[in-house]
């Protein structure tokens, strides 16, 4: 077994969903003892992953969301009742033995528990607190409620991806939940560092919304600098190149029922390779050399070229044109890149773990790998309250007794 | 103001897919050099430029990627230069280079060839190092399009082609990964003491950011199809995208549910003056006032049914008579999660955004101009996100970074 990374650092960690639940699943499969605390009473439905599908079988419940249990791998999951004096008061002990508190509730709901940055910090000086959620603590909206989908509305992406003329396409999937999750385990990591270097500790308020708005880069510089918004005529066109100025760039039909095929090229000389594999009159056309001719008759050249892909498979289309030197790519659908694909086979980067009810399960890996602290993921998402006794005992030195009157009161 | 990686010292080699991570890093603190090619980074030649003026100086894409770095040329291809980068790396705490595998190590410049003990080395590349795949051709496009994400977004009709989301997000989504890599590296070397070599894929990354399009294939091997502005499913989900009566498109999210929301948005209605001209608003009346609505009996139960589809069309109904921006605030203060769908620059303009104080002044001297920038991904109480200086210039800071890092090295 080889050393890990994050071995000395406990998480006491009330994410879910994936914006939240994200960040954790970075830290865990590198060691990090990750503690999820879910409510009893709720039976931890707050996260609604735990009942949603997919589903490896017929078995429904809170044990079954095949969600959850892929963005939960490797954590530790127990349940407290809040509400009662002696779920706080063990939360209390947790907390003293956490490096970070990490949540992910509506701005305010954990203060209103009486869990606020500033109780956490009597308890733990030099604690972590990092809070996500959709518009942060401060400001006039940091009372509404989001989820992914929302978030991309309002922070430009649901708009920047789209065709001309159409109503914005967005993204088919809670992209921002995705990275609402890598940028609040980067604040964690960034807050630990500094701890791991100066002793303190600190607050983070992370918006989902601020993080989603600060990925348009040079898109909202246009607009400060040059004064020229997204929302224009023909804009966005966004499977198209307008910086970097690329022409062919786009997504083209290819032989088969919804087959597709992304094409590039960055350079006048891809595209005389491009021109050479097509090998047809119209892509001989002077007037389509250099690229300022290309970017004028875009409509058309991506007309013809659609001709040209239309009839040939998209890995033929791939093969042909790779063989030129030319940027291509299948858009690839679920089955081929995950059964189909050395690049992320060979990677290792679909694990197979073990869920205490579900049994073996292939979940998403991490896209990395370490030389000498690699991740590891083998063990499923936790059951509901799965390891409270583990925790209980083992961290706080609990009896097997004590827990079992804890639960018989219902504080577990 | 302390930085939470204050003199934590990072190499990076300029390169398009990799400088986002380099900003995150240089943003918190660190003390970033990018090193550039003498012609420039590949990123100076890419649009929008300011006034529209092609200039390596006035790229955006380059200003924005490379916020608080410093920056110096190093020609590769000469003995010298290799020698200035080796000294350089020799200094660093972290190197951060995306160069398509070999190209280094033909350099006498790989990780192998200039390891430390302590040294930290990010290696982002489009299929990782030892994966198949042209990573010489590999773009933005090429990477959504490979790794998954593109085939979950786009429209209804399935005429048109899947869409490719703008903003470089295939670049932006692996740079996360390396920026939590070298942070975890960090924090591991604090108690070990040990660096380590970090192998980065672009396209892993792509097919990991996917949400149910691989999870739903994995666990029960099923294919989501995409649909207009929402999640890609395996069957047809109803519309969520409405335009409003300005013309504008709003996200109306999850339809109410529970009889608290119900009784939100009822009540918003009366107060919209609507509540008349809207014939099922007796549907949201019963829905507020039970103790519990079981969705599992949509579909079954009569009266549940019209309440959900009432929820809904008092969504449509209210969007067709209120501009975005009204329909937005109105629910939310209701207490409906719904979005108004924001080009970036509407969103950079809002008055969130602005109370947060997202947009964020950064001076140009040459130009004589202030410029306003994205802002913070996250606001630190004691380590804040802060752009310490405009992006370099070419080779601006040559001199001074190798006094600081390499001190009595005379150039």
């Amino acid at each position: 077994v080889s050393a890990k990374a994050l071995s000395h650092l406990r998480i006491c960690d009330f994410t879910g969903q994936l914006a939240g639940a994200g960040s954790s699943k970075w830290l865990a499969p590198f060691g990090a003892e990750v503690i999820r605390i879910e409510d009893p009473v709720k039976q931890g439905t707050w996260d609604i992953l735990r009942t949603m599908p997919p589903f490896i079988d017929e078995r429904r419940g809170v044990d079954f969301g095949g969600g959850f249990n892929n963005h939960n791998v490797e954590k530790l999951g127990i349940t407290l009742n809040l509400r009662t004096e002696r779920g706080r008061e063990l939360l209390y002990e947790i907390v003293k033995r956490s490096d970070v508190v990490a949540e992910n509730f509506a701005a305010g709901v954990l203060a209103r528990m009486g869990l606020s940055y500033e109780k956490m910090k009597e308890l733990r000086p030099d604690v972590i607190y990092v809070s996500n959620c959709g518009f942060g603590h401060v400001g006039p909206y940091a009372s509404f409620k989001t989820w992914g989908p929302i978030v991309q509305a309002v922070s430009g992406l649901t708009f920047s991806s789209g065709l001309p003329d159409r109503e914005p396409a967005g993204w088919g999937y809670s992209f921002m939940d995705h990275t609402g999750g890598y940028v609040m385990a980067e604040a964690i990591l960034f807050a630990l560092v500094h701890r791991q270097r100066t002793g303190e500790g600190q607050w983070v308020d992370l918006s989902c919304t601020d993080a989603g708005l600060s990925l348009h880069g040079p898109a909202l510089l246009d607009w400060t600098v040059n004064g020229r918004p997204m929302r224009r005529s023909g804009s966005p066109h966004s499977n198209r190149s307008e910086h970097p100025a690329m022409a062919p760039h786009g997504i083209y039909p290819a032989l088969g029922e919804d087959e597709w095929v992304a094409i590039a090229c960055r350079s006048d000389a891809e595209w005389r390779a491009l021109a050479g594999v097509v090998g047809e009159p119209w892509a001989r056309e002077s007037r389509l050399d250099p690229l300022a001719g290309r970017l004028a008759a875009q409509d058309d050249l991506d007309a013809k070229l659609a001709a040209w892909t239309r009839v040939r498979t998209k890995a033929a289309a791939v093969a042909a044109l790779h063989a030129a030197n030319v940027p291509a790519a299948p858009v690839a659908k679920p089955a081929e890149r995950i059964d189909a694909d050395p690049a992320t086979a060979d990677f290792g980067l679909w694990p197979t773990v073990l869920h205490s009810k579900m049994g073996s399960v292939r979940v998403d890996g991490l896209p990395v790998h370490f030389s000498e602290t690699d991740w590891q993921i083998t063990r499923g998402g936790p059951c509901l309250g799965e390891h409270t006794e583990q925790v209980l005992t083992g961290l706080l030195g609990l009896s097997s007794q004590q827990v079992a009157e804890l639960r018989a009161e219902g504080v577990v | 103001v302390t930085s939470a990686l204050e003199g934590i010292r990072v190499v990076e080699l300029a390169h398009e897919r990799g400088a986002y991570a380099g900003k995150l890093l240089a943003d918190m603190g660190a003390d970033v050099v990018v090193v550039e090619p003498p012609a420039g980074s590949a990123l100076r030649r890419w649009g929008p430029f300011v006034d529209d003026r092609p200039d390596p100086e006035r790229s955006l894409a380059w200003w924005h990627y490379n916020t608080s770095k410093r920056g110096v040329v190093l020609d590769l291809d000469s003995e010298a230069g290799r020698d200035d980068l080796r000294r350089l790396a020799n200094r660093a705490d972290l190197v951060l280079e995306c160069e398509d595998p070999g190209r280094l190590s033909a350099l006498g410049l790989d990780y192998e060839q200039l390891r430390r003990s302590e040294l930290i080395w990010i290696s982002v590349t489009p299929f990782g190092r030892a994966q198949p795949g042209r990573a010489d051709l590999a773009t933005d496009l090429t990477v959504l399009a490979g790794g998954g994400p593109v085939w979950s977004c786009g429209y209804d009709d399935h005429s048109l082609p899947p869409v490719r989301g703008l903003g470089f997000q295939g670049y932006s989504t692996a740079c996360h990964y390396a920026v939590m890599s070298a942070l975890t590296a960090l924090l591991y070397r604090g108690v070990s003491g040990r660096g380590q070599f970090v192998d980065v894929s672009m396209h892993a990354a792509a097919n990991v950011t996917t949400e149910m399009a691989s999870y739903n294939y994995l666990v029960q091997g099923t294919t989501v199809q995409r649909q207009t502005g929402r999640h890609a499913l395996e069957t047809a989900s109803l519309p969520s995208q409405v335009r409003c009566a300005d013309g504008r498109y709003v996200n109306t999210g999850v339809p109410p549910r529970q009889p608290k929301e119900c009784a939100g948005l009822l009540a918003w209605l009366h107060e919209l003056g609507l509540a008349d001209e809207f014939p099922e608003a007796i549907f949201l009346e019963m829905g507020a006032k039970r103790d519990f609505i079981d969705l599992s009996k949509i579909g079954v139960d009569d009266e549940i049914t019209a309440i959900f589809a009432a929820g809904r069309e008092a969504l449509n109904f209210a969007a067709s008579r209120l501009s975005a921006y009204d329909f937005f605030v109105g629910c939310q203060r209701a207490g409906l999660p719904v979005g108004v769908i924001y080009a970036p620059e509407e969103a950079f303009e809002d008055r969130h955004f602005a109370a947060r104080g997202f947009p964020t002044p950064v001076e140009h001297p040459e130009l004589g101009r202030t410029v306003r920038y994205p802002g913070a991904p996250y606001r630190f109480e004691k380590t804040p996100w802060r752009i310490s200086r405009r992006a370099p210039r070419l080779g601006e800071h040559q001199s001074e970074v190798f006094e600081d890092w390499v001190s009595g090295a005379h150039r």
